[in-house]
């Protein structure tokens, strides 16, 4: 397909969609979180609102250029896993920019942000930023072991890099789906996929009575609105790539509602039940279980 | 680090180049304070509201106070859903709360922590001892009244006040600023060198720069 104004206002309808969807979520998760405290939790717009609040700060100081780039870096990352996602299968238009070999591209988009923002917060000179930068690296790394195992696995089950073709195989069926036919890439995948959310047991990283909230210390006013924006629009790209690869995709927006509604869900029951790990105790955790899943998910195909 | 890290001096670089430091200079930001207006009526309007129902509050426990707040976060109390959160930076938090007496030492990091947040910012004492010393009124290490020495929006009375009472002062507040009253911020720019007196003097070491940011 060509590449015209239209696509590029399709790709900013789907940045729209997928951004308020993000930021509801944000807003509902917590609430049912909450809720399994007997709290009344908070108010499912309340993401907006801190959204607009830390906009309407009037004051901002900067640190320098990298300081200025981190959440740039952080909100490219998030945009760019989003667009070389095909977001709706078999659309002519939510394709967005998927293309042959968008696989490995989308991995490496899972780490940009990640360092953009470890450079950006190393300038700001904070202390606590440069340990809540290398904790949260370390947790990434360790991760991304496993999840490249499970996604080499689904790639050498397929055949193809295209995640496209990947969602085509599945289709016809939940049977056909990757989490039924190639159990153990499945089961890496959504272990990752906990540490990637940010939630209990794996976000330390992020909590805000550690190592005083970790890297974002000294993000503050605008520079926080930006990575608010990123923290809404990243998990929902990470949810519809793992739809992709595992639940068959999706070929309508009300779908994939449903299924990254529960994908999401999947990591809050795990994050109520479960007391938060240590940096090393979940890095140790991500070499054991899912490796071995992923190990084994490599041997089997 | 200890006092005399922070005088002026120069020290010799690995190459053998004199360099001058001067941490107090180097360290901090000590431009003064600047007062931002409001923009148009009716998007501060809008905006004000935003603020009014996204609290992000500082927790600096300074005194017994402090006991009071932890219940508003659990399932009994639950501040969550007025849209109160707390943070654990100065940068990024929008309310200050006091929460009971100010010894000499603590008001040096009471400032310093409020300089740190950004425009606008609020503040809400809690406690009797906050609005004229309370129990502590002829103590020889306590300071009186808060309001001497940063712009208070909200005093909550009571020794201590119950949670409810807190709640009740939080909705004061968001009452405050939806009016457009909340504009400590700008109070403390506009009558800074007051303040900075007031500050200096009762903390007698005074070993930072005028302005924190």
């Amino acid at each position: 397909m060509e590449f015209g104004i239209k696509q590029i206002l399709y790709l900013l309808l789907t940045l729209f969609i997928v951004l308020n969807y993000g930021l509801i979520l944000q807003g509902i998760m917590p609430k049912i979180a909450a809720r399994v405290g007997r709290r009344y939790g908070i108010r499912w717009y309340q993401p907006y609102l801190d959204l607009i609040k830390n906009h309407a700060k009037r004051s901002k100081i900067t640190h320098g250029v990298m300081y200025y780039l981190g959440p740039v870096f952080r909100l490219t990352g998030g945009i760019g896993l989003l667009l070389f996602l095909p977001v709706i299968y078999g659309s002519p238009v939510f394709g967005n920019l998927s293309f042959a070999g968008d696989l490995t591209l989308v991995l490496f988009f899972q780490f940009f942000g990640v360092l953009g923002m470890a450079l950006g917060a190393g300038e700001s000179g904070h202390p606590h930023s440069a340990i809540g930068v290398s904790r949260g690296l370390s947790q990434v790394t360790a991760l991304e072991l496993p999840l490249t195992l499970g996604v080499i696995s689904i790639a050498m089950q397929y055949h193809t890099l295209n995640i496209s073709d990947i969602v085509a195989a599945q289709q016809g069926g939940v049977m056909n789906w990757t989490i039924v036919t190639n159990p153990f890439a499945g089961a890496a995948l959504m272990l990752t996929f906990l540490g990637s959310m940010g939630r209990a047991p794996f976000d330390v990283v992020m909590a805000p009575q550690e190592i005083p909230i970790g890297p974002p210390t000294e993000y503050h006013s605008g520079f926080l609105g930006v990575l608010q924006l990123n923290r809404a629009i990243f998990p929902v790209a990470k949810l519809i790539l793992f739809m992709n690869l595992l639940y068959g995709g999706a070929t309508s927006w009300p779908e994939l509602f449903i299924k990254t509604f529960f994908i999401y869900l999947w990591s809050v029951f795990v994050g109520v039940a479960f007391p938060r790990f240590r940096v090393d105790q979940s890095v140790r955790w991500f070499l054991g279980v899912p490796l071995l899943f992923g190990i084994i998910a490599i041997l089997l195909i | 680090m200890s006092k005399s890290d922070l005088e002026k001096r120069t020290v010799m670089s690995p190459d053998g180049e004199p360099i001058e430091i001067n941490p107090l200079q180097d360290y901090f930001c000590d431009a003064r304070p600047k007062v931002h207006e409001p923009v148009l009526p009716i998007f501060e309007k809008f905006l004000n509201w935003a603020r009014s129902e996204s609290l992000w509050v500082l927790g600096f426990g300074t005194g017994c106070g402090a006991i009071e707040m932890r219940p508003l976060m659990t399932p009994r109390f639950d501040a969550y859903r007025f849209g109160i959160q707390w943070r654990p930076t100065p940068r990024q938090s929008s309310v200050f709360i006091i929460s009971g007496y100010l010894s000499v030492k603590t008001l040096k990091r009471v400032i310093r922590s409020y300089e740190q947040m950004q425009n606008p910012k609020f503040v809400i004492a809690l406690g009797s001892c906050t609005i004229n010393g309370g129990m502590y009124w002829d103590s020889y290490n306590t300071i009186k009244r808060l309001d001497h020495y940063l712009p208070v929006d909200v005093y909550i009375a009571g020794c201590m006040p119950r949670p409810e009472a807190i709640l009740a002062g939080f909705e004061k507040l968001k009452e405050l600023i939806r009016e457009g009253k909340g504009e400590g911020a700008n109070l403390y720019a506009q009558n800074f060198d007051w303040y900075k007196a007031n500050q200096k003097k009762i903390i007698k070491d005074w070993d930072m720069p005028d302005y924190n940011w």
